[in-house]
């Protein structure tokens, strides 16, 4: 085995102490391995922090006065119409915002020539770093009143479907609204995610498709979807992420009661859980507080829920695959 | 089935860089055409531009002609999508759709052309393929399985048997072995000589010998100088250009002496 001799990397093997029973690894290695463990490690010790807190904060909220819960009486009945309406927002908005985002990402990735793709994308992008509350702003000052004549014509030609029953809304704050705002808030998540992963579909497979004579949507279909899907859910994930936990936005724009109605475009409208604890912990009772901390952890859950059943959902696709 | 092609004057160009100059040849219909050539000399662009797929790459153009069997394949009232349906490929790596299984792989073309298959129709066309691709025994009790886990050379063979699926006239290969083993290469040129009875086919090889054993004409591709655009030195019968080439440059390659 001479040559191994002339394998030895010439710099840094003489850094190497081989020691017992290990493989010689060099400092560098080392150091960056630690440091990306490290990370690792932090973030969950983060969310275990986070988890810890609503934990503790939260379960005393669980078992107070029904006084503390008006204008319910219990804690489930406080917070079911929340976790409602933060679930009935969130699907609108993702509603109104997936086929969107996955049609820009797609214009970006494969239709638009270059000189167009790259300003439509910086725009796009940008749209994300406006904060939510100038969303909220916009959305209760200026779309809200705009909407007004959309609430009324949906309540008139579609009042038969059980989310347009009437009477629609003159203020038009309304989930209808909240819904359009949060899905351009969740908007440009989903199409920076998905236009990545689009754009890096294998050219070898695009090639076999365009080559068997497909049409431009025929090769995405039979190429870049499959390829994309398992990043294309995780991008209306993280926007259902958003949505979900959306605060200020919704604040602004929902006149909220504690209701839990399908209707979209009515004056009762169910609170989302985030905008609901924005809105009421400024005047909390430390008893107040503890259930508002609750419903956090509700959320919370929720959440991560939502998140392993779509997990769950792509892995199961891709094991079928493999097998 | 199989048709013939006219090249005339035909240059390739990407933007404002001129790939390939001046290319006049006749490819014959029920025959192998192979291009051989040191890299970079334009022989992949060349096929490419025979079923428009160059154009696939942003600012790819060309000037000149191509006819086949009489028909202009880059008159303005054709339908790059309609060429590609008519004139199948092969490519360097086999390239499999990775999310379907091999029963699917086949039938990809053919469901592309939008009508309805019935399962019966289906199971015909993935036999009749896989049959004349030489894969039918190897994977016909397990259609239903991913392309993906098959060999490199069974998955050439499945991509072989995709194009043919749609009945081309004509079949353009662009390195089809150079990822595969001697046992596997073997197989393939087998399928060549096999296909050659219905199709016309055009493959571009780095491998001489392989230009040697499997075509009956043979185009020679080199560039002018370093910068210069690729052009075609000659084309003959793969036996004279083997034997006694025109050209010394084409002698000089092929024997190896080359540069």
């Amino acid at each position: 085995m001479s040559a191994t001799s002339s394998l030895a990397p010439p710099d840094g093997g003489r850094e190497v102490e081989p020691a017992a029973g290990k493989a010689p690894r060099s400092r560098g290695d080392r150091v960056f391995a630690g440091t990306a463990r490290a990370a690792g490690i932090a973030i969950l010790v983060a969310l275990a922090g986070v988890f810890v807190f609503l934990t503790v904060e939260g379960l005393p909220g669980l078992s107070q006065t029904a006084a503390t819960y008006t204008p319910n009486t219990s804690f489930l009945s406080y917070v079911a119409p929340l976790l409602f309406g933060t679930v009935l927002a969130a699907v609108l908005a993702l509603l109104l915002a997936v086929p969107f985002a996955f049609g820009i990402a797609l214009f970006i990735s494969h239709y638009a020539p270059r000189r167009l793709a790259v300003p439509v994308a910086y725009v796009v992008d940008l749209l994300a770093a406006v904060p939510s509350v100038v969303f909220g702003l916009w959305g209760a000052r200026s779309l809200a009143p705009y909407l007004v004549g959309a609430h009324d014509w949906l309540a008139a030609h579609l009042g038969w479907l059980p989310f347009f029953d009437g009477p629609a809304s003159v203020t038009g704050r309304t989930v209808f609204t909240a819904g359009i705002v949060l899905a351009i808030m969740v908007l440009p998540i989903i199409t920076a995610i998905s236009r990545e992963i689009f754009a890096q579909t294998p050219r070898l497979n695009e090639e076999a498709a365009l080559a068997l004579g497909a049409t431009r949507w025929e090769m995405i279909r039979l190429t870049v979807f499959p390829y994309a899907r398992s990043g294309m859910v995780s991008a209306v994930m993280l926007g259902l992420g958003r949505a979900l936990g959306e605060t200020m936005a919704v604040a602004m724009v929902l006149s909220a009661s504690p209701v839990v109605t399908l209707n979209l475009i009515s004056n009762t409208n169910p609170a989302t859980i985030a905008s609901n604890i924005a809105s009421s912990f400024t005047e909390a009772t430390p008893a107040k507080l503890h259930v508002l901390i609750a419903t956090g952890l509700v959320l919370f859950a929720f959440t991560f829920a939502v998140n392993f059943a779509a997990r769950w959902v792509v892995g199961r696709s891709a094991r079928r695959m493999a097998r | 089935m199989a048709k013939s092609i006219d090249v005339s004057d035909l240059n390739i160009y990407y933007g404002d860089f001129l790939a390939v100059e001046g290319v006049n040849m006749t490819i014959k219909a029920r025959s192998v055409t192979a291009f051989i050539g040191p890299s970079g000399c334009g022989k992949s662009t060349m096929l490419r531009s025979l079923n428009r797929m160059h154009e696939v790459i942003p600012g790819a153009r060309v000037e000149g002609k191509i006819m086949v069997d009489g028909q202009s394949l880059y008159d303005a009232s054709i339908d790059p999508v309609a060429v590609r349906r008519q004139i199948g490929m092969v490519f360097q790596r086999p390239n499999p759709f990775p999310t379907m299984s091999i029963y699917d792989n086949v039938l990809a073309g053919n469901r592309l052309n939008a009508k309805k298959l019935s399962k019966s129709e289906g199971d015909t066309i993935v036999e009749r393929s896989l049959q004349a691709a030489n894969l039918w025994t190897e994977v016909k009790d397990r259609l239903n399985k991913p392309g993906m886990g098959l060999s490199g050379g069974q998955q050439q063979r499945l991509c072989i048997a995709r194009a043919i699926a749609v009945e081309p006239q004509v079949l353009l290969m662009d390195e089809p072995c150079s990822a595969l083993d001697p046992i596997s290469t073997s197989a393939i040129e087998d399928l060549i000589h096999e296909l050659k009875s219905d199709y016309t086919i055009v493959i571009v090889t780095h491998n001489m010998q392989q230009a040697a054993r499997v075509s009956d004409d043979t185009g020679f591709f080199n560039l002018k100088a370093t910068g210069e655009p690729g052009h075609l030195v000659e084309f003959n019968p793969t036996k004279k250009m083997f034997t006694n080439p025109d050209q010394e440059s084409t002698e000089a390659y092929i024997s190896g002496r080359f540069g």
